[in-house]
């Protein structure tokens, strides 16, 4: 099939931000994330849990609350005290808006979505109405003595709980007053010196509210008489976060100790109506504090300083064997970070801050399969870029050639030029980008390095033209009248002339580039697509998507090739389809046009379009060499899927030249070891 | 659960009863009134509620009644036949019965028969069926006869399935059976002849049905006092005549088997019968109740003043001749729980010996291996397929039980060997008959032990405590320590008293006569082996998990230091011999329990015994302890948390016991000491964990290739 050598790059030293909030909206069965740097991101669960939307954090934004109101608005509140809508179709913040109370703890929509309600620093907690394009201040409620670190909704919405600083509070929402304090037991593990801390509320439409704080208990209350139900002690650490189903019959709750406690109403015996709430089932997915929850009708979702996303599926509420009823632990973003000139062997890491430029190294060694060769020139950082201001890079990219860098913030596209003199680099930033160049979601350089492409949120594709040292607009395709979907994913075809890009939910647009126009566009498929790439000389367009299928569309001809049309009649073998990470890069081999190089998190495959498709019988995987068997046997058992498994979690794969593939990977524990260290338990002895 | 109410009688003066009791009590047009008729020339109309007659008339001297007075729904008035051709019909607010509405038909009537929603049909001797309008238009037309001459019509029933009226009659003619099921709508009447199967002598006293579905079930009360059940098609299947149905048997031994008319049946629901006759041939009679399905008796009622054999049935009401009184017992039959079902069955045994307990396999209740050792119990339930089978041969179990009666233990061992050999669909109850039926035996005769037998029924993985709780009994009073480890391996369901009483034999029982006896040695030889091993080592100082006996000691305690020598011994050496050791490793530490419900019964233990059991459970704790992965040697080895368990289980129970024996003081002391050395090994682990993870860290960085390679990737 095929020798390589293969570059293993393991200095990309990105950490993920860990996840603050998480909000789930039922009704679009959508995930809203949000991270330490305030970065926001939208998985969609129902197209296999894709990360489909982000928002670029901010230094200044811490996110300490994030929930949708309106249906499918998405409002975060902060430390820097501003509220803050999110425009889902142009993928941009619509507005911010200063609440006046100093650093936000937390907020919350009402059940009719209609009115915001948020709890600050000092003491207040203030009413926002929804209007249809911004948000309005109503009223304060009766300001509290400390901040108000959790907030929750009757039902009803007649009234509120907000949990405070040694207290939980209900109002009436009418009059805007306290009608009840509860006091919350300062003990902690016998000592009653701590202040306890109310981390969150939950309230029940029967009038109970369940409370969780940093002595590790939960608390059921009664709120019509302000009295302590009942105390499950369920850490020795905080508990920081409570969930509770729309139904009202189970609830879940994260703790410091990275546990994940799940409870339910529960018949005292069977057949009889009483029922109370018991703690059913603990899962230990994190190792760090477990920041946040949520509760889809079908699952537990947790997130926590460990940056991994958890989806843990209820088996009772799953129905069919698909990709709901598996395990999702989500650690890496599913867009690239990483782009590689392949004339220079450069790479160009992202980080939220700056951009790291690596130049690999190279032996003239040759080996057999597995082989470490001997490194006669070790890789080289040559570059650190740091960003101007507070903004988080959005996308970045190197041209082919080498000498051009570009990214992106939320409000200024950056070119720099970079001119090699024997060991030496010189950077050269280009100024005077033009005005409608404000932001973009995706650059991309054409292979001859001449030309630029700039997805801009606002749904429009930029051309430009690269000079020497300085650069010319050549055009603009405007977005399709009426929508202002921004395009997240560009693909130009080696020879230059045509151009790919699509967007979150609609199909794909080929441009001609030569004639400037919309050549076609590929049929809308249900599921988003995760990675985008035109092949040399054939021009064929191959679209991965979310649920794992691959297409290959024919641009000259304006429909799917045979070869598609062949994958799409067999269908992929069903091991293909349940692999959990999307496909994120596509490549091609310049000598080889049957093959197609793509990969995600844990896998790198070439499929080999000569080769018969497998059926569910064969193994899709084989991982060890075939043993000296007759070519009759390699033939009869080989299949066009070529799967390697060794390097994981695999960031970013390409192809340097024919023979050369440049891996880059994060492993898991150079993470967590640059996490700080989570709460200690006992290992001996227990 | 079917349940009889309190009995009420119906002021009776009115009424003649004579010997042969009522001529029959049918439902009226109201709920709660019943029309009475008696033999000879009276009707009276009763509401029960009330308890007292609401009409009654007579046909004058000289006439006699001869078919029971019914209501017709349709108009709500009565309709009686008197002199087997004059039809009678009149109102409530008729006094008179002369004066009113009279029809003589050309043939003679056998009974007419009302339900709700039809009209009445009336049954002629001949069996011809006619609606009463069509009869009433033209009372003198001709009536054919149906059945052949000599033949009787004995029992009829009138139903309506899926709004179809269906009468079906019985007739006899030389004691043969014939039934009759005439569809009314479509005037179709199919003919079967009724077959006694294999219980010939008998002769079918009494006969009741219900609608199951397609089918009619027909119930027949034998002089034998089984019931049998023939299911009747309603629709029949085929147009040849004279059928032949073959009745299966339902109950056996209901009533005493007295050719008397003083028994009956009648069907209540499709679950239960009422039976009315004496259960025994002494005894008086009774009114029982039977559940079909789990073939148990629900209630029984004693009558002492004797009935006249006739039952009927309306709504909840039982209506029986008690002595000389119309008596009303109402029945009500709630939603049953199956600790209900198995309830009432009362054993007539005597006194002296205890009863076996019988195995119903609810799954597989058409199994005809029931069968009890003891044939005199007279309430054997079964129940048969209703498929026509040939004459069955006798069940191997039931072969083998009537061996196990008187068999030897040789020929017993034998016939039971063949038995297992082959698989039958009722293998689990018949398990469990041969098992008691040996049992019942061993208690009988104090010299049969069939060990074997009982070994091998053990091993067929069917049994549980609670199916034979008899068997570890006589195991115990045997101590059959070989049977008891077999017990406790296998029996998922011990009791923790009976778990006890298994230690103690265990503990107690002489070295020599174990010496002897057969047991499963599993994985206690890889023991002695390293024992010889640890001896030998024992001098080149081996550290132990952190932890060295001998060094401890000289260290934290000069005074025992004294003899090292000792200490060592009781470390390192087996207290029990290599058998014991078997049967309280394999068996007693498996077991499952309950702390609170064993802690009582350990208490019992003598000292002697908690000593032993305890140095043996300190062995055990210090083989664990030797290595790395805290467990010992061989398959299945009991973990470190079930024998701490044990010892905390032990001390706790006989704490002041232990502190006053001597013998157990120094194995406190060993004890104590040990478990505070491992304390501190803990703690000690716990505080450099850190460096661990640091040297682990280490390690992996000698491992890892890198931040940067280059490698070689060939894909296949």
């Amino acid at each position: 099939m095929g020798e390589f050598k293969v570059h293993r790059v393991r200095f990309f030293n990105y950490v993920p931000p860990g996840i603050r909030c998480v909000a789930y909206n039922n009704q679009s069965n959508r995930l809203a994330v949000s991270r330490t740097d305030g970065t926001v991101e939208i998985y969609n669960l129902s197209a296999n849990y894709f990360q489909e939307k982000f928002f670029p954090g901010h230094e200044s934004r811490a996110t300490e609350a994030l929930c949708w109101a309106e249906g499918q608005r998405l409002f975060s509140a902060g430390l820097n005290g501003e509220i803050l809508e999110y425009d889902l179709q142009a993928l941009n913040i619509k507005y911010a808006m200063d609440a006046f109370g100093g650093p936000i703890w937390s907020m919350i929509a009402s059940p009719s979505g209609s009115q915001l309600l948020v709890g600050c620093e000092d003491g207040s907690v203030k009413l926002f109405q929804i209007t249809p394009d911004k948000i309005q201040f109503e009223r304060n409620f009766d300001p509290q003595k400390s901040r108000v670190l959790s907030l929750s909704w009757h039902p009803s919405g007649t009234h509120i709980a907000a949990g405070s600083i040694d207290y939980i509070s209900v109002f009436d929402v009418k009059s805007g007053s306290a009608i009840h304090k509860m006091i919350v037991d300062r003990q902690y593990m016998g000592v009653s010196k701590r202040k306890c801390i109310v981390w969150g509320v939950a309230f029940l439409s029967d009038g109970t509210v369940i409370s969780v704080d940093s002595a590790g208990k939960v608390q059921f209350w009664d709120s019509a008489t302000g009295t302590l139900v009942k105390s499950h002690l369920i850490a020795n650490a905080d508990v920081q976060s409570i969930a509770v189903a729309d139904q009202e019959d189970s609830f879940v709750v994260g703790t410091a100790e990275g546990t994940v406690f799940h409870f339910q109403l529960v018949s005292v015996t069977s057949n009889s109506t009483e029922k109370q709430w018991v703690r059913t089932k603990p899962f230990q997915h994190h190792t760090h504090d477990v920041r946040t929850v949520a509760h889809s009708p079908t699952a537990l979702i947790s997130g926590g300083t460990d940056t991994h996303l958890v989806i843990r599926p209820l088996m009772e509420k799953v129905e069919v064997k698909n990709y709901d009823a598996a395990l999702r632990k989500i650690t890496f973003p599913h867009r690239r970070l990483i782009s590689c000139s392949r004339k220079r062997q450069l790479l160009l890491f992202q980080f939220a801050h700056h951009l790291e430029l690596w130049r690999l190294g190279s032996t003239a060694a040759t080996g057999k399969n597995g082989d470490i060769l001997p490194l006669s020139k070790n890789a080289d950082h040559l570059l650190h870029l740091k960003t101007k201001g507070p903004e988080n890079i959005i996308c970045s990219s190197i041209s082919p050639c080498g000498s051009w860098i570009a990214y992106s913030t939320a409000s200024r596209v950056f070119l720099y030029r970079l001119n090699y003199e024997h060991d030496n680099i010189s950077l050269q930033r280009i100024s005077k980008m033009p005005a409608f160049l404000r932001s973009a979601l995706q650059i991309l350089f054409s292979e001859d390095s001449t030309k630029l492409f700039v997805a801009s949120n606002q749904g429009s594709l930029h051309i430009i033209r690269l000079l020497e040292g300085s650069f010319k607009h050549l055009h603009t395709f405007q977005p399709q009248s009426g929508t202002v979907e921004a395009m997240c994913l560009l693909a130009v075809s080696p020879d230059g002339n045509w151009l790919a890009a699509s967007g979150t939910s609609a199909g794909v647009h080929v441009y001609n580039v030569k004639h400037l126009k919309l050549h076609c566009t590929v049929p809308a498929y249900n599921f988003p697509v995760t990675a985008l790439a035109i092949a040399p000389n054939t021009n064929n367009l191959v679209i991965a998507h979310s649920d794992q299928q691959v297409f290959e569309y024919s641009i000259p001809d304006k429909q799917y090739t045979e070869w598609s049309r062949n994958v799409q009649k067999q269908g992929f073998h069903h091991l293909w389809l349940q692999r959990d990470t999307p496909i994120t890069h596509i490549s091609f081999h310049p000598k080889r046009p049957m093959h197609i190089l793509l990969h995600d998190a844990y896998m790198f495959c070439i499929i080999d379009k000569s080769l018969p498709l497998p059926n569910d019988k064969t193994v899709l995987y084989n991982p060890l060499p075939p043993t000296n068997e007759s070519d009759v046997f390699r033939r009869r058992t080989g299949h066009a899927f070529k799967i390697s498994k060794i390097y994981k979690p695999l960031l970013f794969m390409d192809l340097l030249d024919e023979g050369t593939l440049v891996a880059v990977e994060r492993p898991l524990d150079d993470i967590i070891a640059q996490l700080p260290p989570p709460i200690k338990k006992k290992k001996f002895g227990t | 659960m079917a349940a009889l109410g309190e009995e009420f009688t119906l002021s009776a003066e009115a009424l003649f009863a004579g010997p042969d009791g009522l001529l029959g009590v049918e439902p009226s047009d109201k709920t709660d009134h019943f029309l009475v008729t008696d033999r000879s020339r009276t009707v009276v109309l009763y509401k029960v509620s009330d308890q007292k007659p609401l009409g009654s008339w007579s046909v004058k001297q000289g006439q006699i009644i001869t078919c029971p007075a019914v209501c017709n729904y349709q108009t709500g008035e009565h309709i009686v036949v008197h002199d087997n051709k004059v039809l009678r019909i009149w109102n409530n607010e008729d006094v008179n019965l002369d004066k009113v509405f009279k029809a003589t038909l050309s043939a003679e009537v056998h009974k007419i028969h009302s339900i709700q929603g039809t009209e009445p049909l009336v049954l002629f001797e001949g069996g011809a069926v006619r609606g009463l309008e069509a009869l009433l238009a033209e009372p003198q037309q001709k009536i054919e006869k149906v059945i052949c001459d000599g033949e009787v019509i004995k029992w009829t029933k009138f139903f309506v399935v899926f709004r179809h009226p269906v009468l079906v009659f019985i007739t006899e003619k030389d004691g043969n059976h014939y039934a009759y099921v005439q569809m009314f709508n479509s005037r179709n009447l199919s003919k079967y002849s009724l077959l006694l199967g294999q219980e010939e002598k008998s002769v079918t006293l009494n006969f009741t049905a219900y609608v199951d579905r397609k089918f009619i079930s027909l119930m027949s009360l034998s002089s034998d006092g089984c019931i049998y059940e023939t299911l009747i098609p309603i629709y029949p299947g085929d147009t040849e005549k004279n059928q032949r149905l073959v009745r299966s048997l339902l109950l056996k031994a209901v009533v005493s088997g007295i050719t008397r008319n003083g028994v009956t049946l009648t069907a209540l629901d499709q679950d239960h019968v009422a039976v009315l006759g004496p259960p025994l041939p002494s005894s008086k009679e009774c009114l029982s109740i039977w559940n079909i399905k789990f073939q148990t008796l629900q209630t029984s009622k004693e009558l002492p003043q004797g009935t006249s054999g006739q039952l009927w049935f309306y709504g909840e009401n039982l209506f029986m001749l008690h002595g000389k009184c119309l008596t009303v017992v109402p029945y009500k039959c709630g939603s049953s729980s199956l600790a209900g079902a198995l309830g009432k069955l009362k054993h007539t045994q005597d006194t002296g010996t205890q009863t076996m307990p019988h195995f119903v396999n609810w799954e597989m209740s058409q199994g005809c291996g029931l069968g009890s050792p003891n044939s005199e119990q007279p309430r054997i339930l079964r129940r048969k397929k209703t498929e026509i089978s040939l004459q069955p041969e006798v069940p191997a179990s039931e072969q083998l039980l009537s061996t196990i009666k008187s068999g030897s233990e040789k020929h017993i061992e034998v016939e039971l060997r063949k038995f297992l050999a082959k698989w039958t669909p009722d293998f689990h109850t018949a398990i469990g008959d041969i098992l008691t039926g040996l049992l019942g035996r061993c208690k009988a005769e104090p010299s049969f032990y069939p060990q074997n037998c009982l070994m091998q029924l053990i091993q067929t993985h069917v049994l549980s405590y609670s199916l034979c709780p008899g068997l570890m009994d006589t195991a115990l009073e045997k101590t059959d320590v070989q049977m008891l480890q077999l017990c406790l391996q296998q029996f998922p369901d011990i009791p923790e008293s009976v778990t006890c009483a298994c230690l103690k034999t265990f503990l107690s029982i002489g070295d020599d006569s174990l010496q002897g006896i057969n047991i499963n040695m599993e994985s206690i030889f890889d023991y002695s082996n390293t024992e010889q091993d640890e001896k030998m080592e024992e001098q080149s100082e081996i550290l132990r998990n952190g932890f060295n006996a001998e060094k401890n000691y000289s260290n934290h305690n000069r005074d025992l230091s004294k003899k090292p020598q000792d200490s060592t011994e009781e470390t390192s050496s087996c207290p029990v011999i290599p058998k014991r050791a078997a049967l309280l490793r394999n068996a007693i530490l498996h077991s499952a329990y309950s702390e609170t419900f064993l802690l009582p019964h350990l208490k019992d233990l003598p000292a002697q015994d908690i000593t032993l059991f305890l140095q043996y459970l300190y062995f055990l704790y210090l083989k664990c302890s030797e290595n790395a992965t805290m467990t010992l040697p061989g398959i299945h080895p009991p973990t470190l948390s079930q024998i701490m368990d044990w010892i905390c289980l032990l001390l706790d129970a006989n704490f002041t016991v232990v502190l006053m024996i001597p013998e157990a003081k120094r194995l406190l002391i060993n004890l104590y000491k040990f478990v505070k050395s491992q304390i501190s090994v803990y703690s000690e682990l716990n505080k450099i964990e850190v460096s661990f993870r640091e040297i682990q860290k280490l390690n992996q960085e000698k491992n890892n290739t890198g931040l940067y390679s280059i490698e070689v990737l060939e894909l296949f």
